[in-house]
């Protein structure tokens, strides 16, 4: 009878115990890292996302809270059939609960739609278009480091107002160009500027000097770079080869990464202006993730997106911890819930739109002079705050506004 | 001013010399894939990883050595010719008495490990280049600003190109190369060593990719994926201008330039297109290029 008792509690407690873990599916939270991995934006996110992923897990100190996280990262090849591809085979036989980062807008369109599909969660860091919480806002998603809205506010109402009324676009013929210049187009026909012509580039691109001679002729005061990355760096480049700056005209790059001022080297990049919402040396807590983050990177130290994966990472974490729960939709409503904070962003909210809002840095690149090694490269001219840096919430059409 | 389709003629100047340095590129690098096919019948997709060499031997040379410009457009394409003589030496040697199939996987495999490398110690940003201060600052045309050191790219790539051909298909040494590849034994028996024939024209072939690669680092970023960009492209050129016929390569390379060039100006978003409905059209009216011999 007693013996009979005994493998009853036992049972009992294997029950009890078997059903807590449910809450976390299959016993461990699986982060997967989605990005280009071997293309023209691997340095701005590739294996420094994964690397800020794992430092999140740590500090989150995942493994004394009893909590198992695992990181597993894959290569999008800047394609939206390859990323979705992977994000179904994650999903569906792979145990994956999240996927951060996803750079390449087209690319985070799709995967945006999928998690929304599956219920499971999307952190987003890399991609830039402000529809992942405008018209294409899902309650799966939320869109952290910046999106095209905040560069266009942040660079296009700067340059505008220090007299750069004409514009001319050279833009990436894919969403994320279109969504930028759409977005800046808007910001510049409302401080009463003018914009005289653009022409779209295929993506990738490599000579960027037939367009920069159009661009030339237009004769408008800047130019407008609704691109990234190596594109950008082309860019920029080849318009110094041809003499536009000298002959007059400025160019605006409207998404530039600190990786991108590293490669052009800052003779060439100096006196860009342009909006950034996290560099590495604005304090004393950023100086130290850098540090750490240059040791397992190769030197390179980290950019905003980068930093958006890792914050990201710390907050979904924080919000399974105090839900007890993996399940997608509910989680994001935890991180929606529960006021931000980390050592790079600061304080911040998550809205109903799944935008994260912190400020914003208008950054001007250094002269060689002013630089004292290699990475020292911005100097903040202004910060925008966080209720002005990105778009209104009323403003984005997002559905889950009421 | 006067236009054409709504855009002025002067600027139509501008796009149709921008077409031309482009050209300049397609043109030198397929004269190297046609001279390695024409003569050895070798599908050779390394091609794009060389050329992407050449940018960084001319990278590494300027600053880890110091050696400038104009002695890496000597030694660059040294470099990589010779890496190339001992692919072909080790690898390439092996395949030849099978289909073009295998040659062709063997070198698309190559420019795979070689860009994988590459990316995995430089990144894929890339490094910086500066334009040799010889050539730097330009010409105002009129019609258009030309900067120094892309007239250059045109000059020299012609000289190159003309070079390559005359000699291939005017001296004695091309028609031993020709005389070789249609029938080595013959040529062998008249006392012609042909299997190190064969070597030193793979080099020949890869050597003027690295020497692409070199004349392109001032203008694009030294990055590992330089060539795995363009080599599609100039796979294209290759089949346009038919198959090893190498004055076909020259061409066709500047003629697609330009009209890249122009479809820049009307047509922006299908630039990347326009090669390859060029090639189809032609591929149906003349399935062994333009200036390929139906064999």
């Amino acid at each position: 009878m007693k013996m009979k008792r005994t493998v009853l509690a036992a049972a009992l407690l294997a029950l009890a115990t078997g059903s807590a873990q449910a809450q976390v599916s299959g016993g461990v939270v699986k982060i997967g890292v989605l990005n280009d991995q071997s293309g023209l934006y691997a340095d701005l996110t590739g294996q420094g996302s994964v690397v800020a992923a794992r430092m999140a897990v740590e500090d989150f100190g995942a493994a004394k809270k009893g909590m198992k996280v695992e990181i597993v990262f894959a290569d999008h090849q800047n394609k939206p059939d390859v990323g979705s591809q992977i994000a179904r085979k994650w999903y569906d036989s792979e145990g994956v609960d999240a996927i951060v980062d996803v750079p390449t807008s087209s690319v985070a369109l799709a995967i945006n739609e999928i998690t929304k599909e599956k219920g499971k969660v999307f952190i987003v860091s890399g991609a830039a278009t402000s529809d992942l919480t405008g018209k294409a806002c899902s309650p799966n998603t939320v869109h952290w480091t910046y999106d095209t809205w905040a560069l266009a506010n942040g660079t296009a109402n700067a340059v505008v107002k220090t007299g750069g009324n004409t514009w001319f676009f050279l833009t990436a013929d894919y969403a994320f160009g279109h969504a930028l210049e759409r977005d800046v187009e808007a910001v510049v026909l409302k401080n009463g500027g003018k914009v005289l012509g653009k022409v779209r580039h295929p993506f990738p691109g490599t000579d960027f000097s037939s367009f920069l001679l159009q661009a030339q002729a237009s004769k408008a005061k800047i130019i407008g770079l609704a691109n990234a990355g190596g594109d950008t760096i082309n860019s920029i480049k080849q318009a110094a080869e041809f003499g536009i700056v000298k002959g007059g005209q400025n160019l605006a790059g409207l998404l530039v990464f600190l990786n991108d001022v590293h490669a052009l080297g800052l003779d060439k990049a100096q006196g860009l202006v342009f909006t950034e919402t996290f560099y590495w040396d604005l304090n004393d807590q950023t100086r130290a993730f850098a540090k750490r983050f240059a040791a397992q990177h190769k030197g390179a130290h980290p950019n905003m997106i980068h930093a958006g994966v890792y914050a990201g990472v710390l907050h979904y974490l924080k919000a399974i911890e105090a839900l007890k729960s993996d399940e997608g939709g509910k989680v994001v409503a935890k991180m929606k819930e529960l006021p931000t904070d980390d050592p790079l962003f600061g304080k911040g909210t998550i809205r109903a739109d799944g935008r994260k809002v912190h400020p914003a840095y208008l950054v001007e690149v250094k002269t060689p002079a002013e630089s004292k090694g290699p990475w020292d490269y911005y100097k903040v001219r202004a910060t925008i705050p966080a209720d002005q840096a990105f778009r209104p919430l009323k403003d984005g059409g997002c559905s889950l506004v009421k | 001013m006067d236009t054409i389709f709504g855009v002025p003629t002067q600027a139509l100047f501008g796009q149709l010399l921008i077409g031309l340095i482009n050209g300049s590129f397609y043109a030198l690098l397929s004269l190297g894939l046609a001279v390695i096919f024409g003569l050895l019948n070798i599908i050779n997709f390394t091609h794009g990883a060389q050329y992407m060499m050449g940018a960084f031997c001319a990278w590494f040379l300027l600053n880890k050595l110091g050696v400038g410009y104009w002695w890496s457009l000597i030694l660059a394409p040294l470099a990589v010719g010779a890496f190339g003589m001992l692919i072909e030496r080790t690898m390439l040697k092996q395949l030849y008495k099978l289909d073009h199939l295998y040659g062709l996987l063997l070198t698309f495999g190559l420019a795979l490990i070689i860009q994988g490398m590459f990316r995995h110690e430089f990144g894929s940003t890339g490094q910086p280049y500066a334009v040799p201060k010889e050539l730097a600052g330009g010409q105002n045309l009129g019609f258009m600003y030309l900067p120094n050191y892309r007239a250059w790219v045109i000059v020299a790539s012609l000289i190159t190109c003309l070079a390559t051909w005359f000699v291939i298909e005017r001296t004695k040494l091309g028609a031993y190369l020709r005389a070789a590849t249609e029938n080595p034994a013959l040529v062998q028996a008249f006392g012609i060593n042909v299997p190190r024939m064969i070597t030193l024209t793979y080099g020949f072939g890869v050597a003027l990719a690295g020497f692409a690669g070199v004349m392109a680092a001032p203008i694009y970023q030294v990055n590992p994926l330089m060539g795995a960009d363009l080599i599609i492209v100039v796979f294209a050129v290759v089949v346009i201008g038919g198959m090893g016929s190498i004055l076909g390569a020259i061409v066709t390379g500047f003629g697609l330039g330009v009209i890249e060039g122009l479809t820049k100006v009307f047509y922006p978003e299908a630039s990347n297109t326009v090669i390859f409905i060029v090639m189809a059209i032609v591929l149906m009216i003349k399935p062994a290029g333009l200036f390929g011999a139906q064999k």
